[in-house]
């Protein structure tokens, strides 16, 4: 809970970032100077049409891609300018991410994918499968752990999913169109799931066209042709959304 | 972690795993084969001229050994000489010529030699006992062939005769000799009828064209504890000795022999060399076409995994571990397939005539052979390192933007 008093620390500033990139003979400005602050504990949903550069900035805040102008600043670190080694480094222990085709490894077990981010992160074995198994358990998975992702449905690959990026206990979760493959129902569950571990602390921000899941988090950023054109506070950090 | 995605890597198309492997495995095979061959023919030919212990070989000026029907005459005085030199331990004499071979009425042709039993080393008594060495033609060995061919056994008689020469205006000479052994001869080829007496019974017996002859004389310098260079150089000297005091001889060391074999089996090398070279390129061909193909249907998994924080040298060890572990498999199977295949080969080409029945073509030589293996390993893991270089190099951001769209 913040205290009213203090203002909430900045996790993520995104300060006049651009990108640009080419697609077949054209270049595509996918960010046109964009600023964002993040604040830890946040629960913000980025939403705009298909092209408005929302899943850019999401790539650049969490160091999957670097901006051509402008910086990022991750937990007051300038992250914009960052080698390949560092880069990777960060995204493996303080982000996690969760795709909208869930990218699980086909031919790993659901136990096996929540332990690959953690083997990578040089974890004991022993270890690893502990905290894999506790965390299938917090996203109600315990009892599909040995099965492979063909064998899940959507719904659980994303759960999956979301276990393998808090594997690490990362400062920030970051969710590219998360409810994007899920029927109403599913996706409905997983809003629920991101709320809670909100909830317990981490740091959301997800891309998505899905209302729902927009009205679910605290703050609501609206882009349009590479731009911010809204910032909607739903409810202050720290509170119950 | 990474070998269980490796592994799992080439599950995925387990048919094409296993073409890959058997590819694989055939060019291990072809590879370790050439090995052998290239070095089998010279550790075989090596192991012939070494068996009985001689090291060098006399023969008339200017030939090999039964190379021509060539002889050198005054032999007991030239034997006498090379047995009376210091470093000469024992000299093994021996007249080789063709004779007419006949029981009942069985008719033939068969080499024949003539060896001082004691000390000859051109054939192993298989059973029954070796001539007498009387200065008469009574006793000789045969072997298998020429026991077949009669329908023979030990104890039979069986007559000689040699042709009659219209050039020496002489006639055909006889003689009935019983057979009192069977012997296995050296470098007599398997399907060749031969037989052998006492070298003074077949020099009376062939006359003129016999009298104080030989074809050869093979020698043996005593192997003492010195190092190799300092046995080589005695054998040498003792060789040089021989030929300066001997005009009408050469005198051959084994080690001579052995490079001359090799300049007339050079082809075989190259072939072996080329052949070797080429299953070489084959496997990393094959290597690098799997692993290629393989890293670009997982582009998009493998950027995934680089977002989700696996390294770049991570994804380098596990695509380059995929080419390792094909190799493994591959090199395994092709050892055991070379194998078969070296063994089928040398009884092929051991049927050849006119080869001795001790020489061999494919000698496995472990050394080479893991050497080969080795490299062909090391190859197949270089290989892989190609298509993993560029899964390592994949953009993250661009190959999300372009999956998300496919």
């Amino acid at each position: 809970m913040t205290h009213p008093m203090h203002p909430p620390e900045v996790l993520l500033d995104a300060q006049q970032v651009e990108r640009r990139y080419r697609a077949g003979e054209t270049i595509v400005h996918a960010l046109r100077g964009v600023s964002v602050q993040i604040a830890r504990g946040d629960f913000t949903a980025i939403v705009g049409a298909s092209g408005s550069g929302k899943s850019t900035l999401l790539h650049l805040l969490g160091a999957v891609d670097a901006p051509d102008a402008g910086r990022v600043l991750f937990e007051g670190r300038d992250i914009s300018r960052l080698n390949d080694a560092d880069a990777t480094a960060l995204r493996l222990r303080r982000v996690g991410l969760v795709f909208q085709r869930f990218y699980l490894m086909p031919t790993l077990t659901a136990l096996e994918n929540v332990m690959l981010p953690m083997a990578e992160a040089g974890m004991p074995k022993a270890a690893r499968r502990a905290r894999a198994m506790q965390l299938l358990d917090y996203v109600g998975l315990a009892a599909r752990q040995e099965h492979r992702p063909s064998q899940l449905s959507g719904g659980e690959q994303q759960r999956v999913a979301v276990a393998r990026a808090l594997a690490n206990d990362p400062a920030l979760l970051l969710a590219d169109e998360p409810t994007g493959e899920l029927d109403a129902a599913t996706g409905a569950a997983l809003i629920g799931l991101l709320q809670r571990l909100n909830a317990d602390g981490l740091t959301c921000v997800l891309v998505t066209h899905d209302a729902a899941l927009a009205q679910s988090a605290r703050r609501v950023v609206r882009m349009a042709d590479g731009r911010i054109i809204a910032d909607d506070i739903l409810a202050p950090t720290g509170s119950t959304a | 972690m990474r070998g269980t995605l490796a592994w799992a890597a080439l599950r995925r198309h387990p048919l094409r795993t296993l073409l890959a492997i058997f590819g694989l495995a055939i060019a291990a095979a072809l590879l370790i084969d050439m090995v052998m061959l290239a070095t089998g023919m010279r550790a075989s030919f090596r192991s012939l001229l070494t068996s009985r212990g001689y090291q060098l070989r006399i023969t008339p000026k200017g030939t090999l050994p039964f190379d021509t029907e060539a002889t050198v005459g005054g032999a007991a005085a030239l034997v006498a000489s090379v047995r009376a030199h210091p470093d000469v331990e024992r000299v093994s004499p021996s007249l080789g010529t063709t004779l007419q071979v006949a029981r009942g009425e069985f008719t033939g042709s068969a080499f024949t030699l003539g060896t001082e039993d004691s000390v000859q080393g051109e054939y192993t008594v298989l059973s029954g006992r070796g001539p007498s060495a009387d200065t008469m033609l009574q006793e000789a060995v045969a072997n298998a062939a020429l026991l077949s061919r009669l329908t023979a056994r030990i104890g039979d008689t069986i007559s000689l005769s040699t042709e009659r020469s219209a050039q020496l205006r002489q006639a055909g000479r006889r003689a009935r000799v019983v057979l009192v052994g069977e012997a296995r001869f050296l470098y007599v080829p398997p399907g060749l009828p031969a037989l052998a007496t006492s070298l003074p019974a077949l020099q009376a017996f062939l006359g003129d064209a016999g009298r104080d002859r030989i074809s050869l004389a093979m020698a043996r310098v005593p192997v003492d504890g010195r190092n190799a260079d300092a046995q080589l150089a005695r054998i040498e000297g003792v060789r040089a000795w021989i030929e300066r005091t001997h005009s009408r001889v050469t005198a051959i060391s084994t080690e001579t022999a052995i490079v001359q074999v090799e300049e007339r089996l050079a082809y075989f090398r190259q072939l072996a060399f080329i052949l070797g070279a080429l299953s070489l390129v084959i496997g990393v061909l094959l290597v690098t076409t799997l692993v290629s193909l393989s890293v670009n249907e997982r582009l998009g998994e493998l950027a995934v995994m680089r977002a989700i924080g696996v390294s770049q040298g991570g994804v380098l060890q596990q695509v380059m571990l995929e080419g390792l572990m094909l190799g493994v498999a591959g090199l395994t199977l092709g050892l055991g397939l070379g194998l078969i295949t070296a063994r089928w080969l040398n009884t092929i080409l051991r049927d050849f005539p006119g080869l001795p029945a001790d020489l061999d073509f494919f000698v496995w030589s472990g050394e080479a052979a893991w050497k080969a293996l080795g490299l062909l390993l090391v190859a197949s893991t270089v290989a892989g390192a190609i298509p993993a270089w560029r899964a390592s190099r994949v953009r993250v951001a661009q190959a999300l933007r372009e999956e998300a769209v496919a």
